[in-house]
């Protein structure tokens, strides 16, 4: 029986004077004495509003009920059957915004924990190797499909499943895309990741690293090999920059270049890896997205003292998930809103502070949000390093190669409604087509491209 | 696996290795790079395509530090952890009559592909190979073989003119109708030659090597200023008008992990300086 007076089950966490001098994860996660209890606040409603907010609509009430049940199995498949990265979306969607946002218990209660419970089922499984799908006799298509970021995995896993011969193509050194190089250990444990790779190679799905279509091979030389249907799911990772004087002095990262160092390099583990960083004891990070909330968070774990918030919007605006920004305010992070950096200054070309102009809310924008607008009041912050971490636009490195692939002014890849580009038989979506937006959201875009993909390889 | 086919010493810094990557070799041209971790816990470096055939990549690079070291320990049949490419904009070789090659020390490597690139196009081309001493110069021969007029300098005098590339190239600007310079070297040297080229009115291309991770124009380390503006060498260059280049700025960045690359060196088993 459900218990509506029942508060929400609180998720235990690393303390945060612990978590800050290690890069374990910070949220332990539910037992399943903890989930069963959580679960029991479910209503089970009968049109569901927690499932219409998901992207991919997560069946979340039948789910729970397994999991109460104890069929801890078939919970498990629920989930998989519209969610190929349980464990992993448990962690990392913003389901203030989404599933839980919607609860209808938010209305006099708190929402039901979707995501901690999520997590535990994704986790469960994973343990237990459940991910097992059934591949349909082999149909000897060949599909390519272009970045292992979340769009590409959950497209390479649909397309699979239907017996195609599908190829992974990643630039990079590691698989995962934002999964491995951007998001920390600390939130998303890289061997999650890693086995979510490992059951795509079980499944039969082929993957490459160090190639990079559009330069080692475009996207005409794929179809002159024998791919029938590409995928495009490279990801937004081109950073946007601030545009103001001192932004090229050492001591300035943009954010990328700064969690690459240490997700993708190692360099916390310098010099037994040989990739170095630096860290000063004051930082500046600029922005309030994830982004932002995980360069702050990191700079404290590798020695930063004083790790400092800049946004030009107030607290309520911050687009970051409100869990990442209450562990960064634990961890001692401060947040130093409504101020836009004008000016970086340095000595001997290292920056050693930053100007910033005051903000106030003005009028509602495009966004809907409110729009910071200037007071013409100015404070400067001592600093040893800044970071930037103010957005992100998609890679440019595929459309400068293929100039029959349509894309928007900003950068994004233009598909219709089946998910397909300007070019026959190549299809895209995530981050590349959406622009940086949510792991979820790039999941969903590369399962259902797949659909089409599939109905486009069997009518061709 | 990305195996040593082949490997070559050019002198004591310098070594030559051909590599097995058909996923580079397809696509390359001159002026593009690769970059290469030697193992699993290695830095990614980037290094530029000195010729290739069609499943094959040579480089050539100098011993500077950690990584380099630890690439000259490989040996033929070993290989390297990871080798991708072909990256950056391929070389703009110019519509020009007459060309003035520059080089600096292992600058002469990639400068190579560019000049006879040039020289199939019908440009007249001149080169400067300047190097610290005689032993330290690398490709003579190979230039020898195809440049119309070929200049050395050393900064000891041990082979060719003793002194720094500039002064035959000063010389060669006042002398000559040659309309273009193509720099390639040490960040000091490409700065003086750009600013020598500038002085006597002549277009000069440079190649700019600020420190990478990956190549792609995601993390934005390699960003250098040009004009005023904020470019990403690996993915708008390397190659960039070097009348334009911010060469202080470059030179500063890339000194800023000069104490950790001596930490890294020392695991080595580096002493001293
Ligand atoms: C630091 C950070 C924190 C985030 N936190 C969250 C969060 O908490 N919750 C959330 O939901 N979202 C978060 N996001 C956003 C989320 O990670 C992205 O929306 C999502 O990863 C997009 O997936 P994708 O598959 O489209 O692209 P990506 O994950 O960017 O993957 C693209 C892949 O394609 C590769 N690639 C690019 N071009 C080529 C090419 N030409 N050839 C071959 N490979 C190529 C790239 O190397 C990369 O591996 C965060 C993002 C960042 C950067
Ligand atoms: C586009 C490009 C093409 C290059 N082509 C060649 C080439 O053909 N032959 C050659 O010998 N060298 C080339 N270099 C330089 C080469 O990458 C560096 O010498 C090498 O990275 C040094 O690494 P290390 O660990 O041995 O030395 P370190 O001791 O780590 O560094 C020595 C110097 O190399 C630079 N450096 C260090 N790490 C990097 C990095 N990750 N990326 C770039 N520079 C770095 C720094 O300025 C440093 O001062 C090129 C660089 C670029 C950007
Ligand atoms: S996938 Fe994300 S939004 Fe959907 S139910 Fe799971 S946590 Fe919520
Ligand atoms: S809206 Fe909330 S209470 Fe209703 S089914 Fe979904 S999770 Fe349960
Ligand atoms: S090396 Fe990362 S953006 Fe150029």
């Amino acid at each position: 029986m459900a218990n509506k007076k029942q508060p929400r089950m609180k998720v235990a966490e690393q303390p945060p004077l612990t978590r800050i001098d290690n890069f374990l994860e910070v949220a332990l996660g539910y037992s399943y004495e903890e989930a069963k209890i959580e679960a029991l606040r479910c209503i089970d409603c009968k049109t569901p509003r927690c499932v219409q907010a998901c992207p991919v609509g997560v069946k979340i009430p039948e789910f729970i009920k397994y999991l109460l049940e104890g069929a801890l199995d078939s919970a498990f498949e629920t989930i998989y059957e519209d969610n190929i990265l349980p464990s992993i979306c448990g962690r990392v969607c913003p389901q203030e915004s989404q599933c839980e946002g919607a609860c209808i218990m938010c209305i006099k209660h708190e929402p039901i924990n979707i995501g901690a419970l999520e997590r535990f089922v994704g986790d469960y499984g994973r343990e237990h190797n459940l991910a097992q799908s059934e591949i349909n006799a082999e149909t000897g298509r060949k599909v390519a499909i272009v970045g292992s970021g979340p769009a590409g995995l959950a497209n390479a896993a649909a397309l699979r499943k239907k017996g195609h011969d599908v190829t992974i193509f990643e630039a990079l050194h590691e698989y995962g895309g934002v999964l491995t190089y951007g998001i920390p250990e600390f939130r998303l444990p890289k061997s999650i990741v890693k086995d979510e790779i490992d059951n795509l190679k079980t499944m039969g799905v082929k993957l490459m690293k160090n190639v990079i279509v559009g330069k080692s091979i475009t996207i005409e030389q794929l179809k002159e090999e024998g791919y029938e249907a590409i995928f495009v799911g490279s990801g937004a990772g081109l950073p946007s920059a601030l545009n103001i004087p001192g932004e090229n002095y050492n001591g300035v990262y943009f954010a990328n270049e700064f969690l690459t160092r240490v997700n993708l390099m190692r360099s916390q583990d310098f010099p037994s890896s040989a990739t170095p960083i630096k860290i000063g004891s004051k930082v500046g990070v600029v922005g309030g997205g994830n982004v932002a909330m995980d360069a702050a968070r990191t700079a404290k774990r590798i020695g930063a003292d004083e790790v400092m918030i800049i946004y030009r919007r107030d607290m309520d605006n911050l687009p970051a998930r409100r869990e990442e920004v209450a562990h960064a305010m634990a961890e001692g992070i401060t947040m130093n809103v409504l101020h836009n950096p004008v000016e970086i200054y340095g000595e001997n070309y290292e920056v050693t502070s930053v100007k910033c102009e005051k903000m106030t809310l003005g009028e509602k924008d495009a966004s809907g949000r409110r729009r910071p607008v200037p007071t013409g009041e100015f404070e400067t912050f001592d600093l040893d390093n800044l970071i930037v971490a103010i957005g992100q636009k998609p890679n440019p490195i595929l459309k400068s190669s293929t100039p029959d692939l349509k894309t928007h002014d900003w950068g994004g890849i233009i598909t219709d409604e089946t998910h397909q580009t300007s070019m026959n038989g190549v299809f895209a979506g995530g981050d590349a087509v959406s622009g940086a937006a949510t792991v979820i959201l790039a999941m969903g875009a590369g399962k259902e491209a797949a659909e089409h993909m599939d109905h486009y390889l069997k009518t061709r | 696996m990305y195996t040593i086919l082949k490997k070559e010493r050019l002198n004591d810094l310098v070594d030559f290795m051909r590599i097995d990557a058909p996923m580079v070799a397809r696509n390359a041209k001159p002026g593009h790079f690769i970059i290469l971790r030697v193992d699993a816990d290695g830095e990614r470096i980037p290094l530029t395509i000195a010729g290739h055939d069609a499943t094959s990549v040579d480089i050539i690079y100098q011993k500077m530090g950690y990584s380099t070291e630890r690439l000259g320990q490989k040996e033929v049949g070993d290989s390297v952890e990871d080798f991708v490419g072909p990256l950056g904009q391929a070389a703009h070789i110019r519509d020009k009559k007459s060309v003035i090659g520059v080089a600096g020390g292992v600058g002469a490597a990639p400068l190579l592909p560019q000049m006879k690139a040039y020289k199939e196009k019908g440009a007249y081309v001149r080169v400067i190979i300047g190097a610290k001493n005689k032993d330290l110069l690398i490709l003579k021969s190979q230039y020898e073989a195809f440049v119309d007029e070929l200049y050395i300098t050393t900064d000891d005098g041990s082979l060719g003119e003793k002194g720094m590339v500039t002064a035959p190239l000063e010389r060669l600007l006042k002398e000559t109708a040659a309309d273009h310079v193509v720099a390639i070297g040490p960040v000091m040297m490409m700065k003086f030659a750009a600013q020598t080229a500038k002085t006597y009115g002549r277009s000069v291309d440079v190649s700019l090597n600020p420190i990478m991770i990956d190549g792609t124009g995601m993390c934005g380390n390699c960003r250098v200023t040009v004009d005023g503006k904020t470019r990403f060498a690996c993915i708008d260059g390397p190659d960039f008008d070097g009348a334009d280049v911010d060469f202080d700025g470059l030179m500063k960045r890339q000194a800023y992990y000069s104490l950790e690359e001596h930490t890294c060196k020392i695991k080595l088993g580096y002493h001293g300086e």
